[in-house]
């Protein structure tokens, strides 16, 4: 259900944080992690994942496949 | 409060003698906001030129405009806003920002609070860091709210010091009314295009309305807002200078198009900079092979737009935080672990007082320069050269051969001297070590002076100088710069004049690739 930040690749630039619309991404011990219980990826608010367009760093923000995909309530 | 180790060593800082902190410190004129430099050349030295009277006005003082002003007044920078909006194909943001062409150097990100006590720190130890700028890593204005709150807190506590920000403009429209309130000195775009055809090889992205475009589109919409934040910053009467990154085969020729559509547009200062690029830096650029543009070249270009507008040349894309400014061995003092135990007393006073002693002397060199010229004024002809100079700083020859991280480069001709740019060069002597190595490297790099003047040089240097048919001068050791100059070439000319030697004209000269950290 969720978006994952790939920890070793993380620039810890903080261009992400302001960007989630639901305030999902943080910052842990000098990188940025996304909380999954938060993460909608963007759906209900932009076509794209905030987070995966604004990175600096190619597959950075990727899908985590470890929880469900977010499913928009009808 | 418990006085901590480090800051009684702060407080030991402050003691040491002026002279020592003015030579370390004097290396770092402020201005570009920038990495490594083999600049080819310098601003206002044209005097007034096309510049609108109260512009000038304005400029003619600055540290990072004037000519004369920047070889004695320094500036620093704080990274608060690493985070950034475009992608630019010079840059690999996991080091800092190229927005002035710097890569390959980390620097240590601040919150804004923590910013501000380092710029208080710093401006209580060096009474001539008179102008702070917010640079990269990142983009300041993709970061508004770190960027103002450090602006707000420096002009609370220190509202003497000059603010300035340097931005890729693609937010810069929407900030234009927050810049003008706090009071911004002056705020530098990049702009490295003004055609989406040119702008698609240089920005692969750019972040946009929620959406990630690319391609002409990306550059088109840049373009615009570069544009736009340009003529309103002008409408609001902030000074706009503007930086374009030469990359040779991409957008070299179309920079003159760059510097007419920004002069148009109300920018003061147009500040052409090599790309630097290596493949260790990880960039698009610097891992397909693009080039960067040798001194020449910069220097053709430079002055194919000097016509056109003022040109900064002097411009040597130092890093971007104040270690440059400190020196690589003052930097570990001024660690924010350090610097968040320090007790800072702004001591604004002690500064005013300091800054006037520094324009005495800055009026001195001036002065002396204009004397040695007088005579020369009855002379024409048509040669110029060049003259690589080793200094520390305050406008003399102070430094040694071996010593010289960079070489001042001023050009001479019977119109009179100007500086003309910086030079790197590694560190010829360090303890012995590799000497054979270096010194080609710094012949290279000066490779289209006819002469180097220094305090000091050794006898082997010397040979190899003369060798390379580069003259070593050291009958000017601690005299002022510019005059020597004008007296040198005064006996260059009675020399090609009697036949004693002829004139031909120098070669081209390295542009040294990576960061340039030590200032
Ligand atoms: S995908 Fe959207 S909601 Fe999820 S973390 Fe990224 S920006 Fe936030
Ligand atoms: S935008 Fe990318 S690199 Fe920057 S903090 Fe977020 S995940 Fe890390
Ligand atoms: S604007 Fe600066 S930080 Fe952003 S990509 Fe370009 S060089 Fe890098």
């Amino acid at each position: 259900m969720a978006y994952k930040i790939i920890n070793s690749q993380c620039t810890a630039c903080a261009a992400c944080e302001p960007e989630c619309p639901n305030n999902a991404i943080r910052e842990k011990d000098g990188t940025f992690i996304i909380k999954p219980e938060k993460c909608t990826e963007c759906i209900g608010y932009f076509d794209d994942p905030q987070c995966v367009a604004v990175c600096p760093v190619e597959n950075t923000c990727v899908i985590d496949n470890s929880v469900p995909r977010y499913q928009a309530a009808v | 409060m418990e006085p901590t180790s480090e800051s009684s060593n702060a407080g030991a800082q402050k003691n040491l003698p002026l002279e020592q902190l003015m030579q370390k410190v004097a290396e770092h004129k402020g201005c570009g906001t920038s990495g490594a430099g083999g600049k080819a050349s310098c601003g206002s030295s044209a005097g007034q030129g096309d510049l609108a009277p109260e512009i000038w006005e304005k400029v003619k003082n600055h540290p990072c405009y004037s000519e004369e002003a920047h070889h004695h007044y320094a500036r620093m920078h704080v990274a608060v806003a690493p985070a950034c909006n475009i992608q630019c194909n010079y840059c690999n943001r996991k080091y800092d920002c190229a927005n002035e062409s710097r890569p390959g150097v980390v620097s240590e990100k601040l919150t804004p609070e923590q910013a501000a006590k380092k710029v208080l720190a710093v401006a209580s130890t060096i009474p001539q860091m008179t102008v702070l700028g917010i640079a990269g890593p990142g983009d300041p204005l993709a970061n508004p709210q770190k960027t103002f709150k450090t602006f707000e807190l420096i002009a609370k506590a220190a509202p003497d010091i000059k603010l300035c920000l340097s931005t890729n403009g693609l937010a810069l429209p929407d900030h234009v009314d927050t810049i003008k309130s706090f009071n911004v000195d002056h705020v530098t775009i990049t702009i490295n295009m003004i055609d989406p055809e040119v702008g698609q090889h240089i920005y692969p992205w750019i972040f946009w309305k929620h959406k990630r475009v690319t391609g002409k589109d990306a550059a088109r919409i840049l373009t615009e807002r570069q544009l736009e934040g340009l003529e309103m910053l002008t409408a609001a009467g902030i000074l706009c200078k503007v930086n374009s990154v030469m990359i040779p085969g991409i957008n070299d020729r179309h920079l003159v198009e760059v510097n007419k559509a920004v002069k148009s547009r109300g920018a003061f200062l147009h500040n052409i900079m090599p790309l630097i690029s290596a493949p260790e830096h990880g960039t698009v650029f610097g891992l397909n092979g693009q080039r960067g543009p040798s001194a020449q070249e910069l220097k053709a270009l430079q002055d194919s737009c000097e016509g056109e507008m003022n040109m900064m040349r002097h411009c040597r894309q130092c890093r971007a935080d104040a270690v440059g400014l400190l020196g690589e061995d003052r930097s570990a003092e001024f660690t924010t672990e350090k610097i968040m135990q320090m007790d800072v007393q702004y001591d604004a006073e002690g500064r005013k007082a300091y800054q006037q002693q520094v324009e005495q002397e800055r009026q001195a060199t001036v002065a002396a320069k204009e004397a040695e010229l007088a005579d020369l004024m009855s002379e024409f002809s048509d040669i110029k050269v060049l003259i690589a100079v080793a200094t520390k700083g305050h406008g003399r020859i102070n430094e040694h051969f071996g010593h010289a991280q960079e070489f001042q480069i001023y050009e001479v001709g019977t119109a009179g001297s100007k500086f003309v740019g910086h030079r790197r060069v590694d560190l010829y002597c360090q303890g012995g070590y590799g000497e054979e190595d270096t010194l080609p490297t710094v012949i290279r790099a000066i490779n289209d002076c006819v002469a180097v003047f220094v305090a000091k040089i050794g006898g082997c240097p010397k040979d190899s100088l003369k060798a390379a048919g580069i003259d070593p001068v050291d009958q000017y050791a601690h005299e002022f710069i510019e005059q020597s100059a004008v007296r040198y070439f005064k006996e260059y000319l009675a020399k090609v004049k009697s036949g004693e030697i002829v004139h031909v004209a120098r070669g081209d000269a390295d542009i040294r690739q990576g960061a340039y950290i030590a200032a």
